[in-house]
């Protein structure tokens, strides 16, 4: 590899290459232009031969199989990476800022005395360093960074790029792990699934989403009432779910589910990163929140400054007639 | 169970966040600070721990921010001992240092099993939760939602992944855990403990030797996102705004 | 002679309700039915002395009923013993509960953290505890920014200062007053919550602290007195205050208003042509007996024709907003409990009113959210006392 490859650590998601994985290889391109390198995915798993094909985009398709490696432990993982990284030399690393991601990354980089940043949403290379703008605060803040020294760790918040339209090279390389594995002190028993039979949110036409400006359980009642009246389901941000008013399989967001409906109806929701990571693919948004400066208006179609629980009836009315 | 927790306090995001002078930088005089929330859920994911399996909770935080009235708060709620690690800057320090730092204070407890909280929303440099597992020389898993006591000398700590889907990881001690949240919301505690625990409890004070780690990138400029492309505003009255959307809603399809 | 050890249970009784009395409670029930919520609840009034004098104090602490009284005081005003069981002991049981690690409901928790945190129940930034009057017509003194004396300090409390319905009432106050030539100040982003539905709701600790910040911020300035809109601050300003030593002389807006009504008279120039009927608030009603007032102010409005409701003054039935009431809905109708403003509402429509008039910055958005739930929307209006006369004045504000 050449100092100016930008590597992307790929993952997957049920069965399938993440989303977050496609984004990060299409950011990848538009830095390895401007680097003039290549760009190269990695993956570690133990069935690395399925996925290849999902992973076009990359010049490169570095697939490491190994037993140790078929569910995510921190330490295989992590010693894997390190070595490969170490040995590939990229100028820099794209890791989405996934549950896997946020455990690797910041070790990868210390181990390898490698700058890391998170919350990257555009990365522009400029002679010897690379230019990041980074998301702080919720959202609230940003940062331009400058970052010399490879490779450069970047951890990437899902939706900041698109997945690429063009094939690269697609040149696929599988291999043994670079060092010996054995169990480390974490280990994976098994996955817990979600209880079946509650709606599938993933699969929903219309969503409406309740976040803490919902304030009263009491108040679930009129989001429910709406989510009727449209023929959708009820979804929700974090802290509703972690009060116990909704199940985790209502959960939007980076830890929860990721939704692209037809309509999001996003209801007293701040609207920060980790929760347009689930839905800003949703064709269309419509938000209503009493702060006008809250972050869910940079990416709504439409907005309200308004209390959810005054216009969630009328509106719920103002659909029945249209409908009617 | 030995355990320790690790406390940040981060900006308080209801109040308005200006950028000092200096454009690379909050305006530290206005900033308003608060525990860090994965860090609240830490302390409870550790007294949820203790109250089912016994030990000793020890809370370690930098002196930053507004750090004594969560430290109050923490003892009111069961935390045995509180350490407070001296720190004079006036700005927070990096995922690194303050890794550097904490780890210093913690090791000098024997604790068998660190938690703190996975991520801080003022966190540049990644995240501190697995450096300061690697200062420990310990290992480490993050994203974890809820934990409890396995056989002796390990915990089950619940990871989340995309889709509401678990993965259940035996956790061997000694270990670090980067907390999501814990098993149930951070309790409540009446200010009137708070207050008794004002009155009654010590902080340890702790001065630590790590050294000062530059920051290994360099912050141009700090400032607020562009009010730019942002959704168009639908006014009016409650019901000229339902109408408004319902006729959108009708043009675009969603309802029929 | 052989001394009686008291349970536990007797004990804590008699020390919350200072001694006696409530050992001479005889189990009559005349709190229990006239409680609004005592038919929902586990244990009513009457059964927290019973089951704590024979020693189920746990039992009572671990119901969910522990956090269903609004503080309507109907009990304590009923009670034959003059048992203070609104006031004193339902906020000790509370208190001694979360001392004990027992989880208030959720809502509740987070208001408290938000008074703590940000000193109002909002949990807004206290920075914007003016934005209220950033459009405001008539001159405004903030003492906080330059203090000087005056007749009334008008503390304007949390919803008022935050909430959009109330807003426009905390904005029509400051006009009459002007009008009246009266020199107020307010305490801009320095004032806090003062209080009451803390104490209330048996958060002894929080309330302790707000009036040792709070009695810190008043002795700062010079004024006459304090005059709010909020009746539970009222209440909790002239009756629990001084027990902490903090002592001012305070009015409720409708008695200070009252008190010049020859001078609001000549002002009350446009009609308003309606039927009104005006509910009285447990916290001036019940408890301390402002009846007139308010019934004055209405009257003096040329146009309006006032009736009343069958359960009024010291009948009247709460709004439920009280002593933590407004955070607790859910957890209310949860157990089998109603929302009683929902009650309310229809008990005002039944006098055929077009507008029920209240003076409790609360009631507005309870009785409004109530209307839109008994499908009495367009049909009963909820207005303030304040509103009304602003209107009257023609003061008010020009939109919605």
């Amino acid at each position: 590899m050449s100092a100016q490859d930008i590597l992307v650590l790929a993952e997957t998601n049920q069965d399938a290459v993440a989303d977050i994985t496609l984004e990060l290889l299409g950011g990848a391109r538009e830095l390895a232009a401007a680097t003039g390198g290549r760009v190269v995915a990695v993956l570690l798993g133990s069935q690395g031969a399925k996925f290849t094909g999902a992973l076009g985009a990359a010049d490169r398709i570095l697939v490491v199989d190994d037993p140790q490696l078929a569910d995510f432990s921190p330490e295989p993982y992590l010693a894997v990476l390190q070595s490969l990284v170490a040995a590939e030399g990229p100028r820099a690393v794209l890791i989405g800022s996934t549950t896997i991601g946020l455990d690797v990354a910041p070790a990868l980089g210390a181990k390898l005395d490698a700058p890391v940043l998170g919350g990257c949403q555009s990365i522009a290379a400029e002679g010897d360093a690379l230019k990041i703008t980074c998301g702080l605060c919720g959202g609230k803040i940003l940062a331009d960074v400058e970052v010399k020294g490879s490779p450069a760790i970047l951890m990437v918040l899902p939706g900041s790029f698109r997945p690429g339209e063009e094939p690269g090279a697609a040149q696929v390389e599988t291999k043994p792990s670079p060092v010996a594995l054995q169990p480390g002190a974490i280990t994976f028993e098994q996955m817990i699934l979600p209880e079946a039979g509650d709606v599938d949110i993933t699969q929903q036409d219309v969503l409406v989403a309740i976040g803490r400006g919902i304030q009263q359980e009491d108040n679930v009642e009129a989001a429910e009432e709406l989510a009727k009246a449209l023929g959708g389901a009820l979804a929700a941000s974090r802290p509703i779910v972690d009060q116990g008013w909704l199940p985790t399989t209502r959960q939007v967001g980076k830890s929860g589910m990721i939704v692209k409906p037809k309509l999001y109806l996003a209801l007293g929701i701040s609207g920060a990163p980790e929760h347009q990571e689930g839905m800003s693919g949703s064709d269309l948004i419509i938000a209503v929140n009493t702060d006008p400066s809250a972050p869910i208006f940079d990416i709504a179609d439409y907005g309200v400054e308004m209390d959810l629980m005054d216009l969630a009836e009328p509106l719920a009315e103002a659909i029945n007639e249209k409908k009617g | 169970m030995n355990i320790a927790v690790v406390i940040r306090q981060v900006p308080d995001l209801i109040e308005p966040l200006e950028i000092d002078a200096s454009g690379t930088s909050l305006d530290m005089d206005e900033v308003s600070f608060l525990v860090n929330e994965t860090d609240d859920h830490a302390l409870e994911q550790a007294l949820l721990l203790k109250e089912s399996s016994g030990g000793s909770v020890t809370v370690v935080a930098l002196d930053f921010g507004e750090v004594d009235d969560t430290l109050y708060a923490a003892a009111a709620k069961g935390a045995d001992r509180i350490v407070k690690v001296a720190y004079d800057e006036d700005r927070p320090p990096s995922p690194r240092q303050s890794a550097a730092m904490l780890a210093e204070a913690v090791k000098q407890l024997g604790a068998e099993l660190v938690l703190v909280g996975v991520y801080a929303h003022d966190e540049l440099e990644g995240v501190m939760a697995p450096l300061l597992a690697l200062e420990l020389e310990m290992p480490y898993v993050g994203v974890i939602r809820g934990a409890k006591a396995g056989e002796p000398g390990s915990v089950t700590a619940f990871k989340e992944f995309p889709g509401a889907v678990m993965a259940q990881m035996n956790v061997k001690l000694p270990a670090v855990l980067g907390i999501l949240a814990a098993d149930q919301p951070p309790r409540y505690v009446p200010v009137s403990r708070i207050r008794n625990a004002m009155k009654s409890t010590e902080f340890e004070e702790q001065e630590v030797a790590a050294a000062a780690i530059a920051p290994a990138v360099k912050l141009q400029r700090m400032y607020h996102p562009e009010v730019g492309e942002r959704a168009e505003m639908l006014t009016g009255s409650e019901d000229e705004v339902a109408a408004r959307i319902a006729e959108i809603l009708l043009e675009k399809g969603v309802i029929k | 002679m052989a001394t009686v050890e008291r349970d536990p249970g007797t004990e804590f009784i008699s020390q919350v309700l200072d001694g006696e009395p409530a050992l001479g409670c005889m189990q009559c029930g005349m709190c229990a039915a006239s409680c609004p919520l005592g038919a929902a609840m586990e244990y009513p009034p009457r059964q927290l002395i019973l089951q704590a004098r024979s020693g189920n104090l746990d039992k009572i602490m671990d119901s969910p009923s522990l956090w269903m009284c609004v503080a309507c005081y109907t009990c304590s005003d009923r009670c034959p013993r003059g048992i203070q069981l609104a006031d004193d002991l339902w906020p000790a049981l509370r208190d001694k509960a979360m001392q004990e690690g027992i989880q208030p409901p959720t809502e509740l928790q987070d208001a408290f953290q938000n008074i703590f945190k940000y000193g109002n129940s909002l949990g807004e930034s206290a920075r914007k505890r003016l934005d209220w009057a950033k459009d405001l017509d008539v001159p405004l003194r903030d003492l906080s920014k330059e203090p000087s004396p005056v007749e009334i300090l008008w503390l304007v409390c949390d919803y008022p200062s935050y909430y959009p319905r109330n807003q426009v009432v905390a904005r029509d106050f400051a006009r009459i007053l002007t009008a009246l030539g009266i020199r107020w100040g307010v305490l801009g982003n320095k004032e806090r919550a003062i209080g009451d539905c803390d104490r209330l709701y048996g958060e002894e600790g929080l309330f302790e602290k707000l009036v040792e910040d709070n009695k810190k911020l008043f002795d700062k300035y010079q004024f006459e007195k304090l005059v709010m809109l909020d009746s539970h601050s009222y209440r909790a300003l002239s009756h629990f205050y001084p027990r902490f030593g903090a002592e001012y002389p305070v009015e409720h807006h409708t008695t200070y208003l009252a008190d010049r009504l020859e001078q609001l008279k000549p002002l009350l120039s446009k009609p308003i042509e309606a039927k009104v009927t005006y509910h009285d608030n447990c916290c001036i009603g019940r408890r301390a007996g402002i009846y007139d007032p308010p019934r004055q102010l209405l009257e003096a409005i040329p146009g309006i024709e006032l009736v009343e409701m069958e359960r009024n003054r010291d009948h009247a039935l709460c709004c439920g907003g009280g002593g933590g009431g407004m955070w607790l809905d859910s957890h209310i109708v949860e157990h089998g409990g109603q929302r009683l403003s929902d009650q309310r509402v229809q008990q005002a429509a039944e006098t055929g009113a077009e507008v029920l008039a209240v003076s409790c910055p609360f009631e507005l958005s309870r009785f409004e959210d109530s209307a839109k739930v008994v499908g009495l929307e367009g049909k009963l209006q909820v207005r303030d006392i304040v509103e009304l006369l602003a209107e009257s004045m023609d003061l008010a504000e020009k939109e919605k």
